[in-house]
């Protein structure tokens, strides 16, 4: 995905934005299609938001909760493609807790196929809604610098965003125990840190990340306190930061455990809850924009990834 | 008002920075060394103390001492324990975690340090755990730890198994600045082992633990530091086939040390005729060749510090059937006394003993002292080291009177020991 790409999904979703604010959200952009949103794993926002933005664009929408199907009685994940192929959806949106899972998908299919989030790999939604957050925010999308915080070496939404913000010439550092930050981001021009308060030194925008429960009590960190004492953010540490920094969270918080509660409701530093509103709206112009380049079969594979199409 | 608290004068000095001894006086203010040399003025009110021409040096500080609290307060207390250092010359004691429960979270630590302060007459620095519950598993809490004043970390002798455990602690406690003290030892291989395999161990039928099976826990830790760049210790160093790992990984530039235990320095596996159990120590004694190029090692300077590994075990853990009875020996006492039999018969300097007693020690774990250099701690051991005596277990300070050298004839005695300047033991004449 290029510059440009990125852009055009942003500036569409502004509209969407608008859409969204007013009294009747609904548009007629793929009023007659079908979308399929397949969960391979646990989640609430990112399907209710793809939902959301599907049944605001006319389409009828088909949540399959994946844990409770097929898959359980021994199938593969082609074969559950295949399946469902068959039943001709327009957009499938699919979430798998293996990397390149969803990949794999879009190439059995012929319909578009939008990645929620694949294993460690990328969660490219979270990457263009955080984008629309932070442009809306700071009236501008290059120049910044941005900290993103936390178990990066899990994370896809941290690669998505390392890839996004870097293209579009922002500075990125990462900040987070030495388990859980792979050394080798310093090869992508990642400034990486130890301690929040160098690393958040003057920083425009401050993304931390989910510290997954697996995680808190073992042999990445040593607890969920000490986590908290280095890495949790608080006003203390965030007063390093530039004055107008703002907080992003991809949620859910833990909080006092990555973030202080106080600081996360705080409406002058936080932008957590705006980033769950311009989810819809990224996500209605990303459905809308593959709905209307309805690829020609046989089809190459056009899973919305930043990162294949480096 | 005089410029000294106290002079000791007439003292032959031990220096390990300088790897020399001068005829000379020591003087102390407000606790620290405040000159050292020949021509200290003498001034009216100041307490002098002639040393009669003894050794003065630096006190010892001991890595890796058991002390019994919390939970095994009749094999060992803080009170009984310090004076059995101040009696050894030991003025620091660098005390092991591996208590019940483990001081393995900061809370603990504070309680322990907190009996420390109250019953300690030398001082103590304790190592924390390197996971919780030595289980290794998970990571303890390294930073809360430090804040409490952890100085090092360690699962004592029971190594971590799990490799990638094992470099996850390494990463953490790299970014922390945390020395992580290793026991390098192969666990399967040496599991339930009570003696050395070798002929000598064969003939008396005593599960054995091949002398490679340190070399193979080394050389796992060596890669792992190299993959980490963490700061590591391997607290004993026992036999010549680790060496080689321990060499490679100093000309390599990596930040790693080793210590070896006064026993493996002075016994062998002979020691352990007639199923002797005060002779059973972790990892149990080895060949005359090992014990001889563990001494080579230490004055070629790859085995840099000399610990007692101080364990105390009651009287009903010791008498029991080799394999059954516990393993370790108390040291505090002794080791000044033993470690100059490699002064005596194996040519090892005394500013060379006490480099690996007190002077690498202070430098691994980043601690005030361990020479004499104006400005430090006055932690200081007089002591003579030509005297010979008997030793009698019943004689020991310590609780616990499990030491491998009852009956034997030792030579040198300490005379008197100072923590902060102020004398904390003195030998009756």
């Amino acid at each position: 995905m290029s510059a440009s790409d990125i852009l055009t999904i942003l500036d569409l979703a502004e509209t969407y934005a608008k859409l969204n604010r007013s009294k009747i959200k609904r548009a007629s952009t793929l009023d007659g299609m079908t979308q399929v949103n397949m969960f391979f794993e646990n989640s609430t926002r990112t399907q209710a938001s793809f939902e959301l933005a599907g049944k605001r664009l006319g389409a009828d929408v088909m949540n399959l909760h994946v844990d409770s199907s097929s898959v359980g009685k021994g199938e593969t994940l082609i074969d559950t493609a295949m399946t469902l192929n068959a039943m001709r959806p327009d957009l499938l949106v699919v979430r798998h807790p293996q990397s390149g899972a969803v990949d794999l998908l879009a190439q059995k299919v012929e319909c578009s196929v939008v990645n929620a989030g694949d294993g460690r790999h990328e969660h490219p939604t979270q990457a263009l809604l955080d984008a629309l957050t932070i442009r809306r925010t700071k009236g501008k999308l290059e120049g910044l610098t941005v900290a993103i915080c936390g178990d990066i070496k899990h994370s896809r939404v941290a690669r998505s965003n390392l890839l996004l913000l870097a293209k579009l010439q922002n500075h990125v550092r990462m900040i987070g125990p030495r388990t859980l930050i792979p050394r080798v981001f310093e090869e992508f021009g990642v400034e990486l840190f130890d301690d929040m308060e160098i690393g958040l030194h003057d920083v425009d925008i401050v993304m931390m990340l989910r510290l997954q429960e697996e995680r808190m009590n073992g042999s990445f960190i040593p607890s969920t306190r000490e986590y908290f004492h280095i890495y949790g953010l608080d006003e203390q540490k965030l007063a390093v930061a530039k004055p107008d920094a703002i907080v992003m969270h991809p949620g859910p918080m833990n909080r006092g455990v990555e973030i202080d509660g106080t600081l996360a409701d705080d409406i002058n530093r936080s932008v957590i809850q705006e980033q769950v509103e311009m989810g819809v709206a990224v996500r209605m112009a990303v459905l809308h924009l593959l709905a209307e380049n309805k690829r020609p079969t046989p089809p190459p594979s056009n899973s919305a990834s930043l990162l294949t199409e480096v | 008002m005089s410029r000294f608290d106290l002079i000791l004068y007439n003292a032959r000095l031990v220096c390990p920075n300088t790897e020399t001894i001068s005829h000379g006086t020591l003087a102390i203010s407000d606790g620290h060394i405040a000159a050292v040399g020949d021509n200290i003025p003498t001034e009216s009110g100041v307490i002098r103390h002639d040393c009669d021409n003894q050794f003065l040096a630096p006190g010892i500080i001991d890595i890796g001492v058991k002390i019994g609290e919390p939970g095994e307060r009749h094999k060992e207390s803080f009170g009984s324990a310090s004076r059995s250092a101040a009696a050894g010359g030991v003025t620091t004691i660098v005390t092991r975690p591996d208590t019940t429960p483990p001081i393995d979270n900061p809370e603990t630590l504070k309680f322990f340090l907190q009996r420390a302060h109250a019953d300690s007459i030398v001082r103590i620095k304790p190592i924390a755990s390197l996971t919780k519950k030595r289980a290794g598993a998970e990571i303890s809490e390294i930073r809360l730890l430090q804040d409490a004043g952890a100085v090092a970390f360690s699962d004592c002798d029971s190594p971590i198994r799990d490799t990638r455990v094992m470099a996850r602690c390494l990463t953490y406690c790299n970014q922390h600045d945390a020395l992580v003290i290793g026991h390098p030892q192969e666990p399967q291989l040496s599991k339930n082992a009570a003696a050395t395999a070798g002929s000598f161990a064969a003939l008396m039928g005593l599960p054995t633990v091949s002398s490679l099976a340190e070399r193979i826990g080394l050389e796992r830790d060596m890669a792992l530091v190299e993959m980490t760049g963490a700061s590591y210790h391997a607290d004993q160093i026992t036999t010549s086939a680790a060496l080689p790992a321990i060499e490679r990984a100093l000309n390599d530039g990596l930040r790693v040390s080793a210590g070896t235990s006064i026993h493996h320095l002075t016994l062998n596996e002979y020691d352990i005729a007639g199923y002797r159990t005060f002779y059973k120590v972790k990892p149990p004694l080895r060949s005359e060749s090992d014990r001889v190029a563990t001494i080579h090692a230490l004055s070629k300077g790859l085995i840099s510090v000399i610990s007692s590994m101080h364990t105390p075990q009651d009287e009903e853990s010791k008498r029991l059937p080799f394999e059954a009875a516990a393993s370790g020996a108390v040291a505090l006492e002794t080791l000044l006394p033993a470690a100059l039999r490699l002064y005596h018969t194996d040519g090892l300097s005394l500013p060379s003993l006490f480099r690996a007693l007190s002077l690498n020690p202070a430098r691994l774990l980043g601690l005030e002292g361990g020479s004499l250099t104006v400005g430090t701690p006055a932690d200081l051991v007089l002591f003579d080291p030509d005297v010979p005596f008997t030793l009698e277990r019943a004689q020991l300070c310590s609780k616990s009177r499990n030491t491998p050298f009852d009956g034997q004839v030792l030579q040198g005695r300490v005379l008197q020991t100072f923590v902060d300047g102020k004398e904390i033991y003195r030998a009756k004449s």
